[in-house]
């Protein structure tokens, strides 16, 4: 098998099952006074300030949840019903288009269920938020809007934002930001406390730790309410009984992959324009979506996810091509996976500005920790009769 | 052979699909998705394009250890099936969608697709037997599929693959139980797949500007009433004609024929229901049309037989009744019968 849909999920770090086998077996709720409370407490507190440390938070900032979509939910609902009740005119919510649903759908339940105004930012064609746009919006609303959503990195076409700018431009207009991270932490430099954001969103599976650990890091003096009332484990934030065993799993799998993160980002990212490369060789009228390879860096960074590659292919549906590559022993994805599995063309490549044909006819290849040449040389070799094939069925169709 | 099952979520598919597999074939399961806003759940036993329904699909091609795939055919189905359905009803015909959609939607849209991405046939789990494309009816009289499939050409029925054509639909459940499949006990769909709610005249109403005409009495002529649009009527509904008073006689009147311009309904007596001849166009023969003697035809899914004198032209074919029969609806199929052996498929286009 060759497995190129990492951005999906990506294989437990080797370090992350051994943290998370060997806590397994043992007892203890962090919340309980006696000795096994106590070391189970110590652990989890360890494995927080460790990836406090990787992400450059502060250790009370990292408000541990089961993943980005509770994360992201937690951020957009939780900071505007927070922002909404400390002056009721912040009833606006802005996301980009091409947020992931975890995001644009929590928008989009505010402005349906709690009298939210949804304002929706554009992207450039190759994905990208411009600082301009959001001042732009932020002007003409500044009063009004509760909280931005903005992603690091795009899940689909691999587009990274300039956080840092999009904060500065949010906070001079005194609106906290956050941003959907899930896809940044582990693939390129991500530092919570130099990116200005309020709120960051990660989560484990995307970077080699468990399904359903991840975090939401919410700045000391952000305020924001819980989706989730309880025990009130988190900061009062967010409540349930801490998961112990998937917290060490969490924090040895984000310090592992930041460590990785250089390697990463070379590595990767020669392999991915290796396989781009080729894949174009192979059929030369496809094209690549996104940010162009060899664009100018993001903050000092790759200005796309270096695993990701994404492309359309003329005259194909995405489906044909998936499911013939599998055939062919090659996974990779259609874009999101949807409800009932159902393909529709990709609301992040609609928005910017792809026609909705070439949309539909469009794959992602996303290379992770595990990626090596022998995998870009399956996918090169499989691509050209796969491409064949697929027109004559969208043509016969 | 590499084969694609169609696999709608209930038992018959699955169990099709396993015995394909059986049979020593290269088998992919694939959902059609039909709907472009399915439901989450399914509603009674009606329908089968629900996300549930999908999820079915899924659970027993996981049980047969096959890839499965769900493809959207939303577009094609609305444009090839729905849209010609609203359509039909709307000129006072009543249509068949069934037969449509495995026409358009199944032996076409989903059969080329395959096809072209290098597969040899499509299953489904449709009760028909075909043998060197010879299309029969089914063993199950009860479950017999063939009057939908009549439509179908040579070429379609050279790719096509019915397995449960043999079985009781007893022996499906069982075999489909044994297989471990969790469908085996799910109830059988009924009515219109994309009309969950079976309420056709209401889905009609929603999507159709009705204008209001009469109903008549076809022996004397008087109109009995007014109606608030001909869609949703068919020939042979004896219920819902909004008429308050009885007939003369005190029978119940059933509708006769509807005629779409002017919008006049005519309602009668049961007897003026009989038909003893029928003409139809768009006709699709299997191996030549050479036998019309002894052959008896079929006019709606389930009943509807008569033996009958079939003279055929170039674009259509007269069928005289050797009994009469009721409720024979314009739009709807004649199927052309010799035995159990299908010989051809053309639409009703009057009635005598």
């Amino acid at each position: 098998m060759t497995y190129l849909d990492h951005a999906a999920t990506t294989p437990m770090l080797p370090v992350a099952v051994a943290r998370y086998s060997e806590a397994l077996g043992r007892v203890g709720n962090p919340s309980s006074l006696h000795t096994a409370g106590r070391r189970a407490r110590k652990d989890v507190e360890e494995a927080r300030e460790s990836i406090a440390g990787a992400v450059g938070a502060l250790p009370t900032e990292v408000v541990l949840a089961t993943g980005g979509t509770e994360a992201d939910n937690l951020a957009v609902k939780g900071i505007y019903w927070a922002r909404r009740e400390a002056d009721p005119r912040h009833t606006g919510v802005v996301v980009s288009a091409v947020e992931h649903h975890a995001v644009l759908d929590a928008a989009e339940w505010l402005a349906e269920h709690e009298g939210a105004t949804l304002h929706v930012l554009g992207v450039d064609e190759t994905g990208r938020v411009h600082p301009s746009a959001l001042r732009e919006l932020l002007a003409a609303h500044a009063d009004e809007i509760a909280v931005v959503s903005v992603m690091w990195a795009n899940n689909e076409v691999g587009s990274v934002n300039d956080v840092r700018a999009l904060a500065d431009v949010a906070h001079e207009f005194d609106v906290p930001l956050h941003t959907d991270a899930v896809q940044a932490v582990g693939s390129l430099p991500v530092d919570f406390a130099t990116s200005g954001a309020d709120a960051l969103s990660l989560t484990g599976h995307k970077l080699g730790g468990p399904v359903g650990v991840g975090a939401l890091l919410l700045r000391r003096d952000a305020s924001c309410m819980p989706l989730l009332h309880g025990g009130g484990q988190e900061r009062d934030v967010r409540s349930g009984t801490l998961d112990v065993a998937g917290t060490l799993s969490l924090a040895a799998a984000v310090h592992a992959a930041v460590d990785d993160v250089p390697r990463r980002t070379v590595e990767l990212a020669g392999l991915r324009d290796d396989l781009v490369a080729r894949l174009v060789a192979e059929v030369p009228d496809a094209t690549l979506n996104g940010v162009p390879l060899d664009a100018a860096p993001v903050a000092g960074g790759p200005a796309r996810l270096p695993g990701n590659a994404h492309l359309s292919f003329p005259g194909c549906e995405g489906d044909s091509l998936l499911m013939l590559l599998d055939a062919h022993e090659i996974e990779c994805s259609t874009g999101s996976a949807c409800t009932a599995g159902v393909a529709r063309p990709s609301h992040v490549l609609l928005a910017m500005g792809v026609e909705e044909a070439a949309a539909r006819g469009s794959l992602r290849f996303s290379l992770g920790h595990s990626s090596t040449a022998a995998d870009v040389d399956a996918a090169v070799a499989a691509i050209g009769p796969v491409v064949e094939r697929a027109r004559g069925a969208l043509a016969r169709s | 052979m590499r084969v694609l099952a169609a696999m709608s979520g209930g038992v018959d598919s699955a169990v099709a699909a396993a015995r394909a597999r059986d049979a020593g074939h290269d088998v992919v399961g694939v959902h059609l998705a039909l709907s472009a806003k399915p439901a989450t759940m399914r509603e009674g036993a009606r329908g089968c394009c629900s996300v549930e329904d999908s999820h079915d699909a899924r659970r027993c091609a996981d049980v047969l250890d096959i890839p499965f795939y769900v493809w959207d055919m939303a577009a094609r189905f609305t444009e090839d099936v729905v849209e010609p359905f609203v359509a039909e009803y709307a000129a006072g015909r009543t249509p068949n969608p069934c037969l449509r959609c495995n026409e358009k939607i199944k032996f076409s849209a989903v059969l080329d697709r395959a096809l072209a991405l290098g597969f040899d046939a499509v299953v489904t789990g449709h009760y028909a037997r075909l043998t060197d494309g010879v299309l029969r009816r089914a063993v199950d009289p009860d479950k017999d599929q063939s009057y939908v499939l009549g439509v179908l050409t040579a070429d379609q029925l050279a790719h096509a693959m019915f397995p449960l054509g043999e079985s009781p639909k007893s022996e499906v459940r069982a075999e489909a139980a044994r297989r471990g499949l969790v469908v085996a006990e799910k109830p059988d769909s009924h009515d219109i797949c994309f009309i969950p709610s079976g309420d056709t005249r209401g889905f009609l109403a929603d999507r159709l500007s009705e204008a209001p005409g009469e109903l008549v009495d076809a022996v004397s002529g008087a109109v009995l009433g007014r109606h608030s649009g001909v869609a949703g009527f068919t020939v042979g509904q004896r219920h819902g004609l909004g008429l308050q008073a009885p007939a003369a006689d005190g029978r119940p009147r059933y509708v006769l024929g509807i005629e779409p311009v002017s919008r006049q309904v005519t309602v009668g007596p049961v007897e003026e229901l009989d038909v003893h001849a029928l003409s139809a166009s768009a006709p699709v023969w299997h191996g030549g049309h050479g036998v019309t003697e002894d052959v008896v035809v079929q006019v709606r899914a389930h009943g509807g037989l008569a033996p009958a004198r079939v003279t055929v032209s170039d674009d259509g074919l007269e069928a005289a009744l050797a009994e009469p029969l009721r409720g024979v609806a314009p739009g709807q199929a004649v199927v052309v019968y010799s035995g159990d052996r299908v010989l051809g498929s053309a639409t009703i286009t009057s009635t005598r």
